[in-house]
C-alpha cells in the first residue's frame, strides 16, 4: 500500500476516531514507513457491525427478562459483554451454576452471597439485581 | 539509582511494541518489524469449533507472549518474566521492579483499559502495555497503541492483569535482566524467517498455517447456505476485525512483515530479501482488497450467492500466492 492511499475514515462511534493507529506504508523510493491512520471504512463497518451485534442481542435479553423468561443475570451478563463461561469464572461457579441462575424460577431462591457476588461484579447493589422489571 | 528517562513510541502491534519500545528503553535499536520478524509473529489460523462470541475464532498472529520470548532468545537477551497468583501480589512485585528504574511490560485485558475507546473494549486478555512508573498512585503506561503515555489507576490495572477467559494473563510481567554486548542480528533473522516458514508451511491440520486460509475460503463458499445471513454477515465482520482493526499495521501484519524483510533486506545487504518484500506488499493488497469486499457483503446481509463464491475466491488466492511466497522465502540461502 502506498502511504498516499492509508485511508482515514474516521468513525464517530464509541471513541472510536479518538485513536489513530499506526499503520505500514510505501513511500515514493519504496521504503517502509509508519503512518497515522484513523480508520478505514471496511473495519469502521465491522466494528460497528459487532457493536450493533451486542445492543441487538441485549435489547432482545432485556425483553426475555421483562417477560420473565430469563433472570437479571442474564441482562447484566450481555452489559458486561460476556457470555455463560465468562461469568462462571468470573463469580468463580461452574458453567451449570450459572445457566441454572438464568432461569427466573431459581434466581428467585439463590442466597444472598452468591448474589452479591454478582451484583459487585456488575457493578450495581442486590437490589438493582433483584429488582430489575421494577425500574 | 538515576532513573532513566523512558521513551514511548507509537507501534502498530501491541507484543512487537512492546518488545521495541524495552529493547530501545535499553539501548538497543529494535524497529517493529524486526521485533515481529525476529519473533516470527506472523501466522494464520482458523479454529471454527472455537467459538469466540458465537464466532469462529480466526487469528493472524502467533500466540501471545511468543514474540517477546523469540525475540530475547535470539538476540540473547536475559528476561524475568513471571506468573502470580493474587494481584496483591503481582502488584506488589510490579511495585518493587518499577523502583528499580526498570520498565514491565505485562499481559491484560483491554476490557479493563478505561484509557482505551469503548470501540475497542471487547473482552481480549492478551494486550501487551509497559508500566514505566508509579506518580500519585496512578501507574503511568506506554501502550504501543497510542500516541502518547497515559495513566491507568491500580485497581483498573490489577483488574486488566486478572482478567478471566481464555487466555488467562494472570498478572504475567516480563523485563530485561541483562543485555549482551554484542548481538548476533543476521543470525536471529535468519532464525525468525525460517521459523515463520516452517509454522506457515508445515502444520499438517487444516486449521493451521498457509492452509487454513484454504480452509476458510472453502468455509465462506458456505456461509449462505448454511448460516442464516445475520450470522454470515457477523462471521464476515470477525475476519475482517481480526485483519484490520486489531492493531496488524493493515492486511493482517502482511505489511509490517514486508517491512521487516525490507529492513532485514537493507541490514543484510540482500537484495532477494527487498525483492520478497515488495511481493508481500502486493499479496498485502490483495489481503485488503478482499477485506474491503467482505465488509460489502457484511453490510449488504444478503445471501447473494455469487458474493460470497467471489469472496471465497479472493481468499482462496491471497492464500495460494502465500504458500508459493513462502515455499521460495524457505528455500532463500543464508
Amino acid at each position: 500500500m502506498d502511504i498516499h492511499e492509508v485511508p482515514q475514515d474516521s468513525l464517530h462511534y464509541k471513541g472510536r476516531d479518538q485513536l489513530k493507529k499506526l499503520m505500514y506504508a510505501v513511500d515514493k523510493e519504496g521504503h517502509y514507513t509508519g503512518i497515522s491512520s484513523v480508520g478505514w471504512e471496511a473495519e469502521n463497518e465491522a466494528t460497528k457491525q459487532a457493536w450493533d451485534a451486542v445492543e441487538e442481542e441485549l435489547q432482545h435479553t432485556k425483553t426475555l427478562v421483562l417477560n420473565g423468561k430469563l433472570s437479571p443475570i442474564a441482562y447484566f451478563m450481555r452489559l458486561k459483554l460476556m457470555d455463560v463461561g465468562l461469568l462462571a469464572s468470573y463469580v468463580g461457579k461452574w458453567k451449570w451454576q450459572v445457566k441454572r441462575h438464568l432461569n427466573p424460577k431459581v434466581f428467585k431462591h439463590i442466597n444472598s452471597k452468591t448474589l452479591t457476588r454478582y451484583a459487585d461484579l456488575f457493578g450495581i447493589s442486590v437490589s438493582d439485581l433483584v429488582n430489575f422489571e421494577k425500574k | 539509582m538515576e532513573q532513566k528517562h523512558f521513551i514511548h513510541h507509537q507501534h502498530a502491534h501491541c507484543e512487537s511494541g512492546v518488545t521495541s519500545n524495552l529493547l530501545m528503553h535499553e539501548g538497543i535499536h529494535l524497529s517493529e518489524p524486526l521485533a515481529f520478524g525476529i519473533g516470527a509473529g506472523i501466522f494464520f489460523a482458523h479454529l471454527p469449533f472455537v467459538k469466540v462470541s458465537g464466532v469462529p475464532g480466526t487469528t493472524f498472529r502467533t500466540w501471545p507472549g511468543a514474540i517477546f520470548k523469540r525475540v530475547a532468545q535470539r538476540l540473547n537477551i536475559g528476561v524475568h518474566t513471571e506468573k502470580f497468583r493474587s494481584p496483591q501480589k503481582a502488584m506488589l512485585a510490579l511495585d518493587k521492579v518499577l523502583q528499580t528504574g526498570k520498565p514491565v511490560g505485562m499481559l491484560s485485558s483491554v476490557y479493563f483499559l478505561p484509557y482505551l475507546p469503548e470501540a475497542f473494549r471487547f473482552h481480549f486478555n492478551a494486550h501487551n502495555l509497559i508500566i514505566y512508573g508509579k506518580q500519585d498512585n496512578q501507574y503511568s503506561v506506554s501502550d504501543p497503541v497510542l500516541e502518547n503515555q497515559t495513566h491507568i489507576a491500580p485497581e483498573d490495572l490489577a483488574k486488566a492483569r486478572f482478567a478471566k477467559g481464555m487466555p488467562e494473563p494472570r498478572g504475567f510481567m516480563y523485563y530485561i535482566t541483562n543485555i549482551p554486548s554484542k548481538i548476533d542480528f543476521p543470525k536471529a533473522i535468519q532464525q525468525g524467517i525460517k521459523q515463520t516458514c516452517f509454522f506457515m508451511l508445515s502444520p499438517p491440520l487444516p486449521w493451521f498455517g498457509n492452509r487454513a486460509i484454504g480452509f476458510l475460503a472453502e468455509k465462506i463458499k458456505y456461509y449462505p447456505s448454511k448460516l442464516t445471513p445475520r450470522k454470515a454477515s457477523l462471521y464476515l465482520g470477525n475476519i475482517i476485525r481480526m485483519q484490520e482493526e486489531i492493531g496488524t499495521g493493515g492486511a493482517g501484519f502482511r505489511y509490517l512483515y514486508a517491512a521487516f524483510l525490507q529492513e532485514a533486506g537493507e541490514m543484510l545487504h540482500r537484495d532477494d530479501l527487498k525483492l520478497m518484500s515488495q511481493e508481500l506488499t502486493t499479496i498485502g493488497d490483495d489481503w485488503r482488497n478482499f477485506a474491503y469486499h467482505a465488509a460489502r457483503q457484511m453490510k449488504a446481509r444478503q445471501s447473494d450467492l455469487v458474493s460470497f463464491d467471489e469472496l471465497s475466491a479472493l481468499l482462496k488466492q491471497c492464500g495460494m500466492k502465500e504458500r508459493d511466497f513462502f515455499q521460495r522465502l524457505q528455500k532463500v540461502k543464508w
